[in-house]
This record gives structure tokens, sequence and C-alpha cells, in this order.
């Protein structure tokens, strides 16, 4: 398993698109921040065929140090929750799973 | 925000870009995820995210209407844990606004 990273992204566009490098790299880290500010402020992102990124408000509660055991109080706070659209969970499956699965009726 | 949303906003912040071309990079963005997710890739973008795939073991699922079992096959989902710096950036507002209100009863104390 690789781990892609934004330079295997940003040499995608560039070789997708005719940007140089350099504005291949600042592009992606463009559109990651105009996503980050939207979430900053909020709102979701909803992005066709791939999820919805979205701020979820948890409420306040009481939580206890799994090493102690003392209660300490979570404070409310915002978190970001992405959900995936069902072309990316199918995708996901198509992939080597599914060759599993198939491996494992066989079996 | 959607992605047009997000195109557009894109294309007013680089005019020399063509929308058309803003439209193909998202896309391309997007597109090259799924795929290394596809592959069993992970995508890891520092300060925002990653988004790895998680394995679901073969379950006995019921059918919430009629209560019947049903048998779900083992699959894989996609799960997108958010960066250290995303998440504080969400999370700011909401400390603001507390920070905002004990100022203030700071304030009130002095007066």
């Amino acid at each position: 398993m690789t781990t892609v990273t934004r330079a295997h992204l940003a040499e995608h566009i560039y070789s997708q698109v005719g940007l140089s490098r350099h504005e291949s790299a600042d592009l992606l880290e463009g559109v990651l921040e105009k996503i980050a500010a939207t979430l900053e402020e909020g709102h979701s992102v909803k992005l066709s065929g791939f999820g919805t990124f979205s701020v979820r408000q948890k409420g306040r509660r009481t939580g206890r140090n799994p090493k102690t055991g003392v209660e300490v109080p979570i404070m409310p706070r915002s978190v970001l929750v992405f959900r995936p659209s069902q072309i990316l969970k199918n995708g996901v499956n198509e992939g080597s799973g599914t060759k599993r699965m198939k491996a494992g009726r066989e079996a | 925000m959607t992605k047009s949303e997000l195109i557009a906003e894109l294309a007013a912040a680089n005019p020399h870009l063509l929308s058309r071309d803003v439209e193909i990079i998202v896309q391309t963005i997007f597109d090259e995820i799924t795929a290394a997710l596809a592959r069993g890739d992970r995508v890891e973008l520092r300060g925002f995210g990653a988004f790895v795939i998680k394995h679901r073991d073969a379950r006995t699922g019921r059918n919430p209407r009629t209560g019947d079992a049903v048998d779900v096959d083992e699959k894989h989902v996609p799960f997108f844990k958010a960066g250290k710096e995303l998440r504080e950036r969400v999370n700011r507002n909401a400390g603001r606004k507390r920070r905002a209100v004990t100022s203030s009863d700071n304030a009130a104390d002095r007066l």
C-alpha cells in the first residue's frame, strides 16, 4: 500500500492539464484552502460524485481519561464529518476488495 | 458550497486560467483521490486530512422494517480523518465565541 500525497496529486494535474508543476501545486493548494475556508465558516462542501464535507456541532458531555478513570468535561465543539458519495463507495469496493470477496465466495 | 461554486470561485481567483481548465483540475484531483482509494492506497494531505479505506467484516444485518435477518457481505468503506490544522480551524469559531463571552465578563467585572 502506497500513500498518495500532495506531490502525487500535483504531478497528476501537471500531466493532465498543460500547467507548470509549480502552478499545478498552487492550484491544488487553492482547492484545499477553499474547502477548508468554507468549512471554517461552518458551511458544508458538496462535491458531486465524491462526497460531502460538513460541520457538525457536538454538545457538552462528560468524558473519562481512559488511563486514570478521572472524569473530564468535554466542551461543546464543532467537528468535521465526511460522507462519501455512492460513487466513491462503489469505486472503493470495485478495487482489490471485490476480488477478495469473489475469491471468498468461490472457496 | 457545491463543486460548481468551488470551480467558479477558483476561476475568479485565477483569471489567467480558463474556467474549463479549472474544472478539469478540480475533477482531476477528486478522480485521482477516488482512483487511489480504489487501488487500496491511502491519500494523506498534511494539514487537511487523510482519506483511508476501512475494512468492514461480513455481518448479519436486519431489515429495519421487517426485522428479517440479512447477510451483509464484507466490504471496504472510504473514511476521511481531518488533519490537526483543519480540525482546529473548524472548531475555532466555537472557541472564539466562548472566549468572547469570557472577555466581556471580565470587562463587566472591571466596571
